[in-house]
């Protein structure tokens, strides 16, 4: 069993309780000491920015070419916090509440308490660095409701909120570059944890430009490098977004946390062919106002204006009167694969559903429409080349977001001491299913208020210990294997490019550990995975060089790590003999066809421990345990 | 579903230092659904089949936001759409026998790294002179204690949903950041958080931009391109505010005025 020290005490105290027990790192001992971050989304940037103001020396790695283009800059929708400015009976227990629900059950619930008591100071430290939140005419900020709850309690700028929050953080980070608290490495990879003695002590990396490997050491490494949903090749992340750092990490010693849950985001323009390179999300706010249905007949190929309301099905509505077309994402996703698969898909290749702004326009008028979502309505038209004032949207759930990450106790901290992880990178608070705007508000809790905290504890005892040597065996080892694999994939030189291989990993993993499971289709993907991992080591193509600008090298090295990964994410879905948010298991299911838990026997943590490539890993349980939140059957009827 | 036969003019270059030259690509069978660096990718993996180098070129969230792509389409930074960036550019916007000229960034402060990589992070340097609010984490004040009239919140976020791509600056006869720039500093003196810094902001970041970037002549090319439709006007409220802060020597003045905030 492991241990998340998770601190004593009633839950809405065990923050405080823990800030004072936590050892201290006086204002003028910071500087004596040197810590890696890696990754710049928001996560990453709040963390430096912070650890810098404090007055630590801070070094941070990204593989974009600026901090700013992170992939949090695409989130759209927005953040929540339990601020009840709108006086709808929201509070800190509340969106505590809400989370573990729509987790369904599967997350710790001291971390999710933390969440939400924090989210209010999130909102206050992103105004007072000047980022643009919607507001109402009297100056006051502007709410709106996301799916899994049903108070308004986000806070948005625009359709555009995860650009303008990871704004925020790169401009506090880029005050103390220029305070000279915090250096950045941009275009640099980081391709190995160095691990002595059993502690993280630093990090190999590749500058992309020059090729020139590097190592550095620290006190302590933070891992902020977001999730791995580009294993399915096709998904809302950005091309570059990668499971490396993180997947290093694991095959040092890290365990990868529940690395099944991944979260199937329900509105997502569809695939239109197969040249397709990644998909487009709209934003979960859309269905605020948006209406979601499929034509009662499946085989009606009128266009949708000239569908009459009597012969339209707005399924979610007639399925879940309550929450009607904001249930949760899961729940939404799931409804739609049913319909399609029953038949009742709509468009050129009826692989997706209508999300319709027709009342919406009528009852508020077009302006309304515009201002709330005129960007998201403008990205639409220009992708799929139909106007939504005019025409319903099409859309279809995609991969968007992975709970499963690397495991961390409450104070995001490892297995490994002095490896600490943030963002969606860790495991920790969204359960089976993450809630919308919910991301964001993780991201920036964990890396301005709750790591700049947590990771005094595990400094201050080595406070006067020098800063590890890269010349250690430890550090030599670790950049040798980094050469050496570079060396291997340049030197195949086989027949076919990464891109295929990665394509034809990711639908083997959307047909078989997607948005619907079963045991034999598991065994089957996990069995293909492993037999493709192979052949890619035998005939994959990576042309030019390791000392320049490589960008089929750089692929290479993720698409390899997402092999092993996607192997590990079968046997973790395999093993999960039950259905729990993202993870629908087909043999376990409600008569309805909901998700049926067995808390008797799954209400735990699956952490993994690495153990070679192509064996199986080895099974680590944290118990879950429900003191405040009772596990029912969720139910947004 | 119609498909395309086009002619590509790629810009190649092996490194920073090498001599760059035009490379010419059939580009066949190209479906009018794809983005443009689809189009790329799809000729990426057939020179890969044969056995040739792709060509490197910046791209990443692929929705328009990230700001990382951008290339000069036939002489027009981002192509010939619109408020539109290279990823968010379909074929449909061309047309079956076109021939497509691509190019890097063109501009001294953004050396070409390869093919059409260039090398922007003087942008990132005009940001940390001065494109910040001094919030260190933990001092802030409950959010609705600063209210801000709609007008200004929606000017100010007009302003900051700059990209950071650099298409302005291609698109530039000097090569000069003065949308980047002015985008950045309306953003924040444009809010109450960003008074106290007004002045001292302006100047800092106006001078590090000169420190890398050609003069502003009023061309308004950079508007043209903004896939982001960032306005000129908020270059004339950057030099109103510069001259301001040089003229008064205001750099020390921490007086909020609020009735320049709104304005």
């Amino acid at each position: 069993m492991l241990d998340a020290k998770v601190p004593a005490g009633h839950i809405s105290e065990k923050w405080s309780n823990a800030k004072f027990e936590t050892k201290l790192v006086a204002p003028q001992n910071r500087r004596k000491f040197e810590i890696i971050v890696v990754g710049t989304g928001l996560a990453g940037s709040s963390a430096a920015a912070t650890l810098g103001e404090m007055g630590y020396n801070v070094k941070v790695f990204c593989f974009q070419d600026s901090p700013r283009r992170a992939h949090s800059i695409a989130a759209q929708g927005g953040i929540n916090a339990a601020k009840n400015y709108k006086n709808d009976g929201d509070s800190v227990f509340r969106l505590f509440y809400d989370t573990i629900k729509g987790g369904d059950y599967r997350a710790r619930e001291a971390n999710v308490y933390r969440l939400a008591e924090i989210s209010v100071q999130i909102i206050d430290q992103c105004v007072a660095q000047g980022v643009p939140f919607a507001r109402e005419y009297g100056g006051l900020l502007d709410n709106r409701s996301f799916g899994g709850a049903q108070v308004a309690r986000t806070f948005y700028a625009r359709g555009q909120t995860g650009q303008q929050l990871l704004l925020g953080a790169y401009q506090a980070l880029s005050r103390q570059i220029e305070a000279g608290t915090v250096r950045m490495y941009p275009r640099t990879e980081m391709l190995d944890l160095v691990v002595e003695n059993g502690r993280a002590v630093g990090i190999i990396t590749r500058d992309l430009v020059t090729g020139e490997i590097q190592r550095h050491a620290g006190h302590a490494v933070v891992l902020a490098t977001g999730g791995y949903g580009n294993v399915f090749y096709l998904s809302t992340n950005a091309k570059g977004s990668n499971v490396t750092a993180a997947w290093r990490a694991h095959k040092k010693g890290a365990y990868f946390a529940n690395p099944c849950f991944t979260q199937i985001h329900p509105t997502c323009i569809p695939v239109s062919g197969d040249y397709q390179s990644k998909l487009t999300l709209m934003s979960e706010s859309l269905r605020n106002d948006g209406r979601i249905w499929v034509p009662k007949n499946p085989n009606d190929t009128r266009p949708p204006n000239q569908i009459p309301e009597e012969e339209r099905d707005y399924y979610l509505e007639r399925m879940y009167p309550s929450f009607a077309n904001l249930v949760p994402r899961d729940v939404a996703s799931r409804a739609a694969k049913r319909m399609v698969d029953a038949g009742y898909g709509v468009g050129p290749l009826k692989n997706g559903v209508y999300l319709d702004f027709k009342t919406a326009i009528e009852r508020l008028g077009r302006s309304v429409i515009e201002q709330r979502y005129g960007n998201l309505f403008d990205m639409y038209e220009n992708i799929a080349g139909e106007n939504p004032y005019e025409v319903p949207m099409r859309i279809y759930p995609a991969v968007h977001y992975t709970m499963g990450g690397l495991w961390v106790d409450y104070n995001l901290m490892s297995n490994l001491p002095g490896l600490f992880v943030l963002g969606e990178a860790n495991f920790s608070d969204h359960g089976a299913n993450r809630l919308g705007a919910s991301a964001l508000m993780q991201g920036l809790a964990d890396g301005y208020f709750i790591l700049p905290t947590t990771i005094a504890g595990d400094l201050a005892p080595q406070l006067n210990t020098p800063v590890p040597s890269t010349d250690s065996p430890a550090f030599r080892e670790a950049e040798e294997a980094v050469r050496e694999q570079i060396n291997r994939l340049l030197s195949i030189r086989g027949s076919r490019s990464v891109d295929s291989f990665h394509r034809e990993l990711g639908k083997v993993m959307w047909d078989y550990c997607g948005m619907a499971r079963n045991a034999e289709g598991l065994k089957h993907a996990r069995q293909r995975v492993a037999e493709l991992r192979e052949e890619f080591w035998r005939d994959v193509k990576v042309l030019g060089e390791g000392e320049s600008l490589n960008q089929s090298l750089e692929k290479a090295g993720r698409v390899a790590d997402f092999f092993e990964l996607a192997e590990l994410m079968c046997q973790d879905a395999l093993h999960r003999e039950e259905s729990c948010g993202g993870h629908f298991r087909e043999e376990y299911q409600t008569p309805d066809g909901e998700a049926q838990r067995d808390d008797e026997h799954f209400a735990y943590v699956a952490a993994w421990e690495y153990c070679g490539t192509g064996k199986d890993a080895k099974l680590h349980k944290e118990e879950l345990v429900f003191e405040y939140v009772h596990p029912t059957q969720r139910s947004y009827k | 579903m119609s498909t395309l036969n086009l002619t590509l003019k790629v810009w190649r270059q092996a490194g920073p230092n090498e001599p760059g030259r035009f490379e010419v690509y059939e580009a066949k069978d190209i479906n009018e659904d794809m983005s443009f660096l689809e189009m790329l990718d799809v000729v990426n993996e057939r020179l890969i089949a044969e056995n040739r180098e792709p060509i490197a070129f910046d791209h990443d969230c692929r929705e328009g936001i990230c700001g990382s792509c951008g290339m000069v389409i036939n002489g027009v930074p981002h192509g010939p759409k619109k408020l539109t960036t290279t990823c968010q550019l379909h074929m449909r916007n061309f047309k079956d026998g076109d021939t497509i000229v691509v190019e890097p960034w063109r501009a001294t402060a953004f050396p070409v790294i390869k093919d059409l990589v260039v090398d922007r992070s003087a942008f990132d340097k005009i940001i940390q002179a001065g494109g910040y609010i001094t919030a260190p984490t933990g001092a802030a004040r409950d959010a609705n204690s600063i209210l801000i009239p709609k007008q200004v919140a929606d000017q100010a976020f007009d302003a900051a949903a700059c990209i950071g791509c650099g298409a302005c600056v291609a698109a530039c006869p000097n090569g000069a950041a003065q949308l980047f720039t002015a985008a950045k500093i309306a953003h924040l003196n444009l809010l109450p958080q960003g008074q106290p810094e007004r002045w001292s902001r302006t100047v800092a970041m106006v001078d590090t931009m000169e420190e890398y970037f050609g003069s502003c002549t009023n061309y308004a090319e950079c508007e043209a391109v903004c896939p982001k439709g960032i306005s000129i006007e908020f270059i004339a409220k950057m030099n109103r505010d510069y001259l301001k802060a040089k003229f008064k020597d205001r750099r020390a003045v921490v007086k909020v005025d609020m009735t320049e905030a709104a304005g």
